[in-house]
Order: C-alpha cells, then structure tokens, then sequence
C-alpha cells in the first residue's frame, strides 16, 4: 500500500511539474500576473509530492518489505538501519528518485529564495526548472519504477546491500554528488530564461552565482568523497582511478570551476557575456552526460549501474531535447551581442580568460578519452581498446600546472589592467617557495625528485601568494583584525577555494612520487619493514558482525622500537550475497597514512597482506574539503543579504504606504 | 534572422557529433549479442600469466585441441558467483575444459576467490588491465565463449550460465561442434 502510494505521488508529481512548466509560461506570453506567480506555490507542491514519494520508498526499506521488488535486491532484514536508508539510492531506480528529489528542492530552493528577481524572470527560470522535472520523472516512471512490486510469490528475505556499498562513505557521497550535478540545472535554468527574454544583460550573472557556487561546492564535496571512499574501501589504497563514472563526475566539475570564475568577469565586468551562457548551458550538459553515460551501459565500468538500452535511448532523446535545444537557442539569440569592455593582458579578464581556456579544454580532454573507446570501434568497425590514466595524466597534468602558475599570480590582479609593479611583486616569492621546497624534500625525502619539487613549489607559491595578498589587504591599516572581518565572505571563499587547490596539488604529488608498497606472506609473529616502520602480524582471529563473519588480523606497527599503532584489518564475508570484502584498515595523520590490508590465507596460518605507506594523502581529501568550504563561504556574503534586507525594507513601505 | 552568427552553430554542431557517436555506440548494438564479426574468427592473440600461477605465460595455443568453454569472470561481479555452481557442475560432469579469464581484476583478491568458492577453471588468464577483454569485446561479466578445437570463436554467451543455458545452448552446440567441427556456421 505505501508503496503505491510513492507511486502515485510521483504521478501527482509529474502532474504538478507539467503544470509548472506550462501555467508559468503561459502567464510570462500573456503577461498575466497571476499565472506567473503560480510558479511559487507549484514548485513547492512538486517537492513536496516528491518528497512524500520518496519517504515511501524509505519506509519500504524501513519495514522490509521485500514485495518491493527493488526494496528485495538491495537490502535485507539483516541489514543494519542506516544501510537500509542509504540503499534507498545503492542501485540506479532508487538513485534517480533521489536525483529527481533533489531538482525539485532546488527547484523550492530558488522559489523561496528569489528575492532580487522580477516576477517574470522567476517565472521562466521556474517553468524551466520545471520542465527539466518532468523529463527526469518520465524517465523512472517509464524505465525505471523503484516502486515495482513481485507479487504474488515474493522472496522471504531481500538480497542484501552490495557489502562495498555497506559504508559511510556511500551513505553521504551520492547525495553530495546529485545536489552538485543537478544544481547546475539552477544556472541553467537562468541562462536559458535570460536568453528567452532576449536581454543578455549581466543581471543574470549576479542572480546565478551564489547558486552556482554551492552546487559546485556540493560537487567538489561529492568528487572529494567518492576518491576518500574508493581510497579506503576498495582495499587497493588507490584514490582516483580515471575511470569513466569518475570523469563522469570530474567534467561537470571542471566545467563549473570554469563557471564560477567567468560568472565573476561578467557580473563585474560585463565580459564574456555569451560565453559565460554557455558555460552554464555546458556544465548542466555535462552533468545530464555523465547520468547517460553510468546508466546507459555505453561504457563499462566497475561501478556503473546495470545495462539497460531502454534507459539508455530515453536519456539519449532528453539530452538531445534539452542540449540540442538550448544550443539551438543559444545560436539564435546571442547573435549580435558583443563585447563592449576592453581589457590590457595583464588584467584579471584575462587570467580568467586563460582559466576557462584551460579548464574547458582539460574537460574536452577528459571527455575525449572517455569516449575515445567508442569512437575508435565506429571508426575501425568494432575494434576496441581502452584508454587509461597514462593518456589522462599526459594530457591532464601539463594543463593544471600552467593553471597553477596563473592561480598563484591572479589573486592580486585588478580588472581591466594590473600594474606591471604589482605583477612583478607576485615573484620572488616563487623563488622563496622553490628554496623552501627544495630544501624540505632534500631533507626528508628518500629519493629527490625534479617533478616533486616543481609541482609543490607551485603550491607553495599559490599558498604565499594568497597570504601576501590578505597581508596587502590590512597592512596600511591601523586596526589591522578589524580590517580582516571587513574583507568580503567572496574574498574569503576564493582565499579557502585556492588554498583548498594548493593543499590538494601537494597532497597528490607527493603521495603519487613517495608512496611505498609491499605484498607480503605473514604468519603471526611475521615483522616486515617498510618506509622506516616495522609491522608485525600479532595473531589472526574470527570475529562476528551484524551481516558477516570476518577474519581479522592484529598488526602492531613500529617505529624505532616504539609502538605506534595497533591495526585490524579485516577479511569479510557477507552470508547473504555471498560476497568478500577486503575491509583496510588505515592509521591517518597529517603527514603519512600506514595502510594495512588483507590478502587470501595461503596455507599454513599464514595470509597475503599488502602493506602502504603513503605520506600526505590526507591532503588530497582536506584540499578538497577546504576547496567546498570556499564554495560555502562565498554565499555568505553581505550583499546577498543586502539584497534581502532592501527587499524586506521596500515590502515595509510598501505596507506604509 | 538575417544576422545569424555562424560561429554560434560550433557548440552545436558539436554535440550534434557528440550524439552521433553515443548514439552510435550503443544505439546500434545490442549489448547482448556479439558483433558478428567476431564470430568464426580466430580467438584473439595474447601473452597473460596465469592467476595461481604467475611465472607461467598462457597464450591463445593453450586453448587449442578440444572444443572449450571460456569464461570471463571477476572477483566485483555478483552473477559470477550465481553462475558459480554451474560452472563447478559442467567442468566436473562434462568433460569440457573451462578456462578462466580473470576481467580487470585484483589478482590477490581473485585467487582468493576460488579459494573461497572452489576453482573449476584449468587454467586463469589474468587480464587485470582488460586488454584481452577488450579485444573479446567483452562488455561486463560474466561472459562466455565457447572456442572449437583450431581456437575459433563459434558462440559468445552475455550474463550468467544456468542449468537451463548448458542444456539448451551451450550443451547442444558443443556436442554439435565435437561430433561435425564445420558443421554450423554463426
């Protein structure tokens, strides 16, 4: 019964999204005031009927009912509470309830908080929004019903939950990711209204940017804790592995990185007007593409969803409907447009400029050798190959290092022209960072490394650079911390989003270069060295938990005679889906992660066991934190809520008057 | 529209191709039938080691000689294991060598694998980088081949082998194979 009662809210949800997408429009054609405002309260009745759907497909987990036919294959009575909820979104049906769910909360989202726009523009940013629902909502009622049962003969117990997926990190990476992706539908949304108003002012720039820098900054959080998840989880102490489903995620996010800057240069600047329209069309395209290309099947790929053509054909025909459309749109209605700022070379317009090159041509690179595979089999009629993390790191890393050497001299920069004397100051400190650098990996580094030293010099300058320019900031002032709360929440969001890089850019480089390894037969009392540290296999025991039964070793690491940590790592079993884990177990600190995992027994008590050392690999998941905490940061911003408050004051005289 | 910018078309004619090539790689092939080309072909060329064995190299000439069933398997693949029992049952009462093709695998975590759940593979190739996979045209696991005695690919089974697949596919076309080597064509 609740089940179909998710069922047909989602009906009544789709009804709603087709109303929100047609009234609205209808009143913004007939200028009818009524019917534009129409678009408030149905975008909230559409997240509320998802959101009533969607709590029944959790209550089917709750209360087992494994009738539920998709309930049946991703969970099970034994399963603990928070893996039944978070196996609401394990498998591609329940996946894309939650994606759907989110577009209609951001949807509510920018009905409530539209504060500074004309009832007109949020009328056409809603009905597309909400147009964009209704593609979504056909798709899992047509394709992919989560809410399907097997009746009459239905299995006793369910099939229990993927044990990978059995995990923290999938409980919070999937939501992270789809806010992300589907947020860019905001900016979207936004673009397309102001080109159907055939008005590309900047005003849209201004309305879009908070909205494009939280779900970026969900993103980042998504992209940063699906590498953490796959670092601990898979068992291979690897944390990015260049694999489709990643790049799937990492192209939207290079995208909006390209994005968020040139939204700046044309809300400050009025530049790159029709470019930044496209962007926002791109990066919202690149999020729908990365749905296509995990649940289609094109691709393989470990953790792509099941192959289905039927799916794959209808994203197919909504990619080309709203892509193909908006291009089309966009060819139309940008002509004519130009340019009007002019900028010196040395000017910020400029290193955004270089910055959106970059990015954009690093996605395009991305995206290539992602459908390289395919291309290659049309072309040579069915021959396949694969491309892998060599093609990407040649063509990927040479990129990102010229964006650092901008990053770390851009902060300072002024619009329309920088002076050359400011320009030359961003310098010397790249020859301090270098002698730094230098004399640091010489000290502490096993081997010197050329590749080590320039690429963490970078982020050391990106880093001194970005403290010199807050330093210029408060040095000709008396009250100098005053003056620190006096600098924008933007200006902290960029500060925290570039450190983020930098801290993420030595974190991979030095974990890429120093990380040792070893594969080892261990029998209790086994002591093996690596990296400086002593690790000896203590015993080996059976253990119990909720849904397996384990084998678990007890490895005591030394350094120097001295204990540092006791590590259980785990060889789990999972009775229901019959399934093996490898279950790591890792002892973090700031500056190197010792990383313990087990093998098969071969014979004689003894296991296989793989041992890491791995110095700064935390960095890589901070810097990605810090970089999402900058995007958080910038919506704080005073003159967001200026906007509201002048909003609140003109609905005060208004009632005055 | 007379002012229509050209260059304006580029994103889209972009896409356009973008479409044609996704369309193109997946639209026309259906993921559960291999593309004839590679029936009646010889089974790829490779050089791989063994999974229990890592010192040996197999190549296509170890599969020659008897009509065999090769099985693409991985350790992530949940229906490997349904198909488990299966393959346990044909290599113990059928007489047909099965062999393994470990898929873009961690070799530590396969051999303890058939550890766990018994080993009915002569021999496993280890395809941890999916090259040979590849050129199979392999699109998950598990799949499977059946290659005659010259080592020509004659039929390519996709998803898991059942009682059911054995005696209505599989059973019959080796039978057939063994008895009239040029007797069925695709």
């Amino acid at each position: 019964m609740i089940a179909e009662l998710g069922h047909f809210s989602l009906i009544l949800a789709l009804g709603l999204g087709v109303c929100l997408a047609v009234l609205p429009s209808i009143g913004v054609y007939r200028r009818h005031e009524g019917l534009m405002r129409l678009a408030g309260s149905l975008s909230a009745g559409l997240f509320v009927f998802l959101l009533i759907s969607f709590s029944c497909l959790a209550y089917a987990f709750w209360d087992d009912d494994f009738s539920v036919a998709y309930v049946a294959r991703n969970s099970n009575s034994a399963l603990p509470l928070q893996f039944k909820l978070s196996a609401i979104w394990g498998a591609h049906e329940g996946s894309f309830l939650l994606w759907t769910l989110i577009m209609g909360g951001w949807t509510f989202a920018v009905s409530v908080f539209s504060g500074g726009l004309s009832v007109d523009m949020r009328a056409r940013v809603l009905a597309i929004m909400g147009a964009l629902s209704i593609g979504f909502m056909l798709f899992i009622l047509l394709t992919s019903n989560p809410f399907d049962r097997i009746l009459p003969v239905f299995p006793a117990d369910g099939a229990d939950l993927n044990p990978l997926l059995q995990d923290f990190g999938l409980i919070v990476h999937p939501p992270m990711l789809y806010m992300g992706y589907v947020g860019f539908a905001v900016p979207f949304a936004f673009a397309i209204a102001t080109l159907t108003t055939g008005r590309l002012d900047a005003a849209w720039a201004r309305w879009s940017r908070p909205w494009t820098n939280v779900a970026w900054a969900f993103l980042t959080v998504g992209i940063t804790l699906g590498s953490w998840w796959a670092y601990y989880e898979l068992g291979w102490g690897g944390w990015w592995f260049w694999d489709a489903v990643e790049n799937a995620s990492f192209m939207p996010w290079l995208i909006g990185t390209a994005l968020i800057h040139s939204l700046a240069a044309t809300e400050k600047r009025g530049v790159f007007k029709s470019w930044t329209v496209l962007l926002a069309i791109f990066a919202f395209s690149f999020s729908l593409l990365g749905a296509f290309l995990v649940r289609s099947g094109v691709l393989t790929s470990v953790h792509a969803f099941a192959v289905d053509p039927e799916r794959g054909m209808f994203i197919l025909a909504f990619l080309v409907l709203v892509i193909g459309g908006s291009l089309t749109l966009y060819a139309i209605k940008v002509s004519g447009i130009k340019s009007e700022a002019g900028f010196d070379w040395t000017a910020r317009e400029t290193m955004i400029l270089a910055n959106n090159l970059l990015l954009v041509t690093a996605a395009g690179a991305v995206l290539l050798g992602t459908l390289y595979p395919l291309i290659y089999e049309a072309l040579t009629d069915g021959k396949k190959i694969s491309v892998g993390p060599p093609y990407f790191n040649a063509v990927f890393v040479p990129l990102m290092l010229l964006l650092f050497a901008i990053m770390a001299v851009s902060p300072a920069s002024r619009w329309k022209k920088t002076p050359r004397e400011t320009l030359r100051r961003q310098f010397p400190a790249l020859i301090g960072s270098l002698i730094v650098v230098a004399s640091l990996v010489l000290a502490f580094a096993t081997e010197v490394s050329v590749a080590v030293i320039l690429i963490d010099t970078l982020a050391l300058w990106i880093v001194a650079n970005l403290v010199r320019d807050l330093w210029s900031k408060v040095a000709n002032k008396v009250a100098k911390l005053p003056a620190l709360f006096q600098q924008t929440m933007s200006y902290y969001g960029m500060l925290l989003g570039h450190l983020g890089i930098a801290v993420t850019i030595a974190g991979v480089c030095t974990t890429v270069y120093y990380t040792e390894e070893k594969d080892l037969r261990m029998a209790a009392g086994d002591v093996a060295e690596l990296a400086g540290y002593e690790f000896r296999l203590n015993a080996m025991r059976q253990i119990k938990g909720p849904n397996y039964v384990a084998d678990q070793g007890e490895v005591e690491v030394f350094q120097e005679g001295r204990s540092v940590v006791k590590l259980y790592p785990e060889k789990r079993f999972y009775a229901v889906s019959k399934n093996v884990m490898t279950e790591a177990d890792i002892d973090p600190t700031l500056f190197r992660d010792l990383f313990v995992a087990l093998g098969e027994p071969v014979g004689d008590d003894a296991w296989a066991v793989r041992i890491h050392y791995k110095p700064f690999v935390r960095w890589i998941w901070f810097g990605g934190l810090l970089i999402a905490l900058g995007g958080f940061c910038t919506v704080l911003d005073r003159r967001y809520r200026a906007v509201k408050r002048s909003r609140q004051a003109a609905v005060t005289l208004g009632v005055a008057a | 529209m007379s002012s229509l910018n050209k260059s304006l078309l580029i994103p889209l004619g972009i896409f356009i191709v973008l479409v044609v090539i996704l369309a193109g790689g997946f639209g026309l092939k259906d993921p559960h039938f291999l593309p004839s080309q590679l029936i009646d072909q010889q089974f790829p060329d490779f050089a791989l080691s063994e999974l229990n064995d890592p010192s040996r190299e197999l190549t296509a000439d170890d599969m020659r000689g008897q009509v065999a069933l090769v099985n693409v398997w991985a350790t992530w693949c949940p229906n490997c294991l349904v198909e488990h029992p299966e393959l346990l049952r044909i290599s113990r009462d059928e007489g047909v060598p099965l062999y393994g093709i470990n898929y873009n695998d961690d070799p530590f975590k396969a051999r303890q694998w058939l550890v766990r759940h018994n080993n009915p593979f002569q021999f496993n190739i280890v395809d941890n980088k999916g090259k040979l996979g590849i050129e199979l045209g392999v699109y998950g696991a598990p799949e499977t081949f059946i290659v005659d005695a010259n080592g020509v690919i004659r039929y390519r089974h996709v998803g898991p082998v059942s009682r059911r697949t054995w005696e209505e596919t599989l059973g019959p076309i080796i039978e057939l194979l063994e008895t009239n080597p040029d007797g069925i064509k695709g």
